[in-house]
């Protein structure tokens, strides 16, 4: 009873450990449970273009905030010949491109990729900025932008749908007459955020530039896009200058706020920014592992993603052989089948990995039986135990030759895998096989080679499906649920499927003598 | 159905492979005794020590360089038995009842070459049939003779008599005849008919063969209700006295009878298996449980042997409507007791 206590202790701990570890890596680190999960990874590169007049330059350029949403993968400030330091300011992150003389046209480069992950945060409440200074304005425009503020106001509630309305009103199709005179037939964006903030702050609201990127795949010379975010007393809130909708849009990455300029050029002119952005798809868990390496998260930092890809290889196939023993476990404890040999029903799945399913079976059959074929020739020529053994190796390793060389000239590619097979074991096999037919007939033969067969193409199966190998591999602390799964299948006393079988006509008999 | 229902075989108390492995064998079996019942050898002297009868031992052969000497050894006997010393079920056991010193006869009448034997010599050494594959040795055991009780119910072979002892006492006993079918072997995975014994009188109770019901021996069509087994007392106190021999709490006791020295010890088995239940169409656990549930157990084989005649007789008197008893009652009842 003591016993049995304490191994429900053990497993209990393990199994909690284990499945903590995959919960901690799941939730906090992020990594996904199935392979399938793909994150849309965005290389944003901005491109400056000036024109040097031949003195010292200095470029700066304002940076993307880095938000709690998105992960930076990498940063590039490539740009030949230019000095490089990053700044930080109140206002947000700059980067500082210097060279002594330079004439002729420039560019310099900025490069980011960057994906959004799961992260939902909450935003903070913000304090209210201070109340904006008053634009100034002359007396024509004044009269009309306070004209317009009492219609928008009349028809608005509070500070989120006064700007609202506000922006709709300047956006209309049909502009009266003081709205062409406030948009002074200026088209020009700017322009028009710039008004849209000094009409807010009018009427006392706090407002600010806001400038982003559609992030929309293989774009090409993009620039930026205006929004305006205005504080309502809580929070900042987002406005797109044009429509008049809040909130952020989809894809949409914030580069600058305020109203800092994006680019100073300091000994150039003609200075133009264009970014270009592309796509692509990576899967989650090659994004996780490195962030989690870059961030030095101890429980991946000494994981096997640390060792060089060569060993992660090989660990691949190791951290298998777990799941086909708990196969191996379940198929001789609860179903009853026999195998020859306790584990080398294993040892013929990773074969058959190796060489496919169909193929490997086919293979393993010819084998085993032109090496049974031979074996009872040789059982004939009186050899001691060892001597005999390794008479089979051989003759194993000339089949194998034979075959691959048969087939070879057959054109047959698929047959070639034949040498994946482990030759020990095969030899091993064929002289089980062999002794077993000569003791306890054909009959055990086939029951316990259908039976390792099984048990192995069982074990194939799920030491191939795509799900499973992606959990061994990237969770290994599967392997501690795994034990605890075996630990517990070592105390099951049930009957096994086969026994079933086995005493069905003791319970026929038992019937029929009750009645 | 072809699948038996766990519940009923749950009522009938028989026991499956994973609960005779956790339950009894790694219970009452420490494994530093195994090798007393693994190495023929040694049973055969612990048996002697006992002074339990054995087959006489006529010869062993240790080294490969011993297999000259075969002939020799071979020479002086007209029937003898070749046997791995470490082997198992009844594996790599050759049995010669005729030679003229060039032919050696089984009891099947085939004919063997003396380099015949010594192959079969050699591939024993070599570990051939061995736990494990560790080398081994050979013994050489005089034939026993049949038992004419048996003369109608075997052919070509020595049937034998598997007691299983749990504690000190024997519970469920059973009679394997060979057939044509196994070769001669008393052994049921090749087709030897099983035959339950009940332990209160020795008679027969149901037979099977490949776990098939059979009412007549397949060879000699003899019917089985008529065999009752001669010296049926003395083969249980064998049994029950083979557990002071060796100390396994669960054991599988293996008796041949001879023609001339009566019952004698053959092999013991520290795994025994389970398809005695299906030849006594009967399941262990009941009876397991009613010795789990004493005591203290008698010193005596004797009084042993008088208790499991009494209690687990299914001819002389009918077990008392079955209480299945839990382990958990059982503590409990010994607690207060």
């Amino acid at each position: 009873m003591q016993a049995r206590t304490r191994l429900l202790v053990v497993v209990i701990l393990t199994l909690c450990f284990g499945i903590g570890l995959i919960l901690y890596k799941h939730l906090a680190l992020g990594f996904p449970l199935l392979p399938y999960d793909k994150t849309f990874v965005w290389t944003i590169e901005a491109k400056i273009d000036f024109l040097a007049q031949g003195d010292p330059v200095i470029v700066t350029f304002t940076l993307p905030p880095e938000e709690p949403n998105l992960t930076f993968m990498e940063e590039d400030f490539a740009s030949p010949d230019y000095g490089y330091s990053g700044l930080a300011s109140p206002t947000g992150r700059r980067a500082q491109w210097s060279k002594r003389t330079a004439t002729g046209p420039q560019t310099t480069y900025y490069r980011l990729s960057l994906y959004e992950n799961d992260w939902i945060a909450d935003q903070p409440p913000s304090d209210a900025p201070q109340s904006p200074m008053q634009p100034e304005f002359d007396e024509v425009f004044k009269t009309a932008a306070v004209t317009l503020l009492d219609q928008v106001r009349a028809k608005s509630a509070n500070p989120e749908t006064f700007t609202r309305e506000l922006i709709k009103t300047l956006n209309s199709t049909s502009p009266s007459q003081n709205q062409r005179l406030l948009l002074n037939d200026h088209a020009d964006a700017e322009y028009k955020t710039n008004l849209i903030v000094n009409l807010l702050a009018l009427e006392g609201l706090s407002a600010r530039v806001v400038r982003g990127l559609y992030l929309e795949d293989g774009r090409r010379r993009q620039s930026l896009t205006n929004f305006v975010e205005v504080h309502d007393g809580n929070q900042w809130i987002l406005f797109d200058q044009d429509t008049g909708v809040s909130g952020k849009p989809d894809n949409f990455l914030m580069w600058q706020r305020g109203g800092q300029s994006l680019l100073d050029v300091v000994g150039g002119t003609n200075s133009r920014v264009s970014f270009s952005i592309i796509k692509n798809v990576q899967s989650t868990r090659n994004l996780v592992v490195r962030s989690s390496m870059n961030k030095q998260a101890g429980l991946i930092d000494f994981s096997i993603y640390s060792l060089p890809i060569e060993q992660q290889n090989a660990f691949k196939m190791i951290l298998l052989l777990p799941i086909g023993a708990l196969i191996v476990v379940i198929m001789r404890l609860i179903i009853g089948i026999r195998t020859s040999g306790t584990f080398m029903p294993i040892l013929i799945a990773l074969a058959l990995i190796q060489t496919t399913l169909v193929t490997g079976i086919i293979m393993f059959l010819i084998v085993v039986s032109t090496g049974l074929f031979i074996r009872s020739y040789l059982s004939r020529l009186n050899l001691l135990f060892v001597a005999r053994i390794s008479a089979v190796i051989i003759v194993v390793i000339a089949i194998m030759a034979s075959i691959s060389i048969i087939s070879h000239k057959l054109g047959l590619s698929q047959a070639m895998t034949v040498t994946l097979f482990p030759m020990i074991i095969l030899a091993w096999t064929i002289e089980r096989m062999s002794v077993l037919w000569e003791e306890d007939g054909p009959r055990e033969v086939f029951i316990q080679g259908g039976g390792s067969l099984l048990t192995a193409i069982i074990a194939y199966l799920f030491m191939t499906n795509r799900i499973v190998e992606y959990l061994t591999f990237n969770f290994p602390e599967l392997m501690l649920v795994n034990l605890a799964l075996i630990l517990i299948l070592g105390q099951y006393t049930g009957y096994r499927l086969s026994e079933l079988y086995r005493f069905h006509s003791l319970e026929r008999r038992n019937d029929t003598s009750k009645r | 159905m072809i699948l038996a229902s766990v519940r009923k075989l749950r009522s009938f108390g028989i026991i499956g492979m994973n609960q005779r492995n956790f339950g009894l064998v790694s219970k009452y079996n420490p494994r530093h005794l195994y090798p007393l019942v693994d190495d023929k050898l040694k049973t055969k002297k612990l048996a002697q020590d006992a002074g339990i009868s054995v087959p006489q031992l006529l010869g062993t052969l240790n080294f490969q360089h011993d297999v000259k000497g075969l002939k020799e050894i071979l020479k002086q006997h007209k029937q003898f038995v070749i046997k791995p010393v470490t082997g198992s079920g009844g594996k790599g056991i050759l049995v010669i009842s005729e030679h003229d010193h060039t032919n050696y006869y089984k009891p099947s009448g085939d004919a063997l070459r003396l380099h015949h034997i010594e192959r079969h010599v050699s591939n024993i050494l070599s570990g051939l049939h061995s736990l494990g594959g560790k080398p081994d040795a050979v013994m050489i055991e005089s034939l026993i003779q049949l038992d004419p009780v048996f003369s109608n119910y075997s052919y070509e072979g020595i049937p034998d008599i598997r007691i299983i002892v749990l504690k000190g006492y024997p519970i469920m006993a059973m009679l394997r005849l060979t057939t044509h079918e196994s070769d001669g072997k008393a052994n049921l995975h090749q087709g030897a008919v099983g035959v339950g014994i009940d332990i209160g009188t020795g008679n027969a109770l149901h037979a099977v063969q490949f776990g098939n019901p059979v009412s007549r021996h397949p060879d000699t069509k003899k019917v089985f209700t008529e065999l009752t087994i001669p010296h049926w007392d003395e083969l249980l106190r064998l049994a029950a006295a083979s557990y002071e021999m060796t100390g396994l709490g669960y054991l599988g006791v293996d008796i041949v009878l001879d023609k001339d020295q009566g019952p004698m010890i053959i092999e013991l088995n520290a795994r025994p298996g389970l398809a005695i239940q299906v030849a006594n169409c009967a399941g262990l656990l009941p009876r397991i449980t009613a010795i789990e549930a004493l005591n203290n157990i008698e010193p005596d084989p004797q009084v042993r042997v008088n208790f499991s005649k009494e209690n687990f007789s299914t001819t002389l008197r009918r077990l008392p409507p079955r209480k299945q008893r839990t382990r958990a009652t059982d503590h409990a009842k010994n607690k207060f007791s």
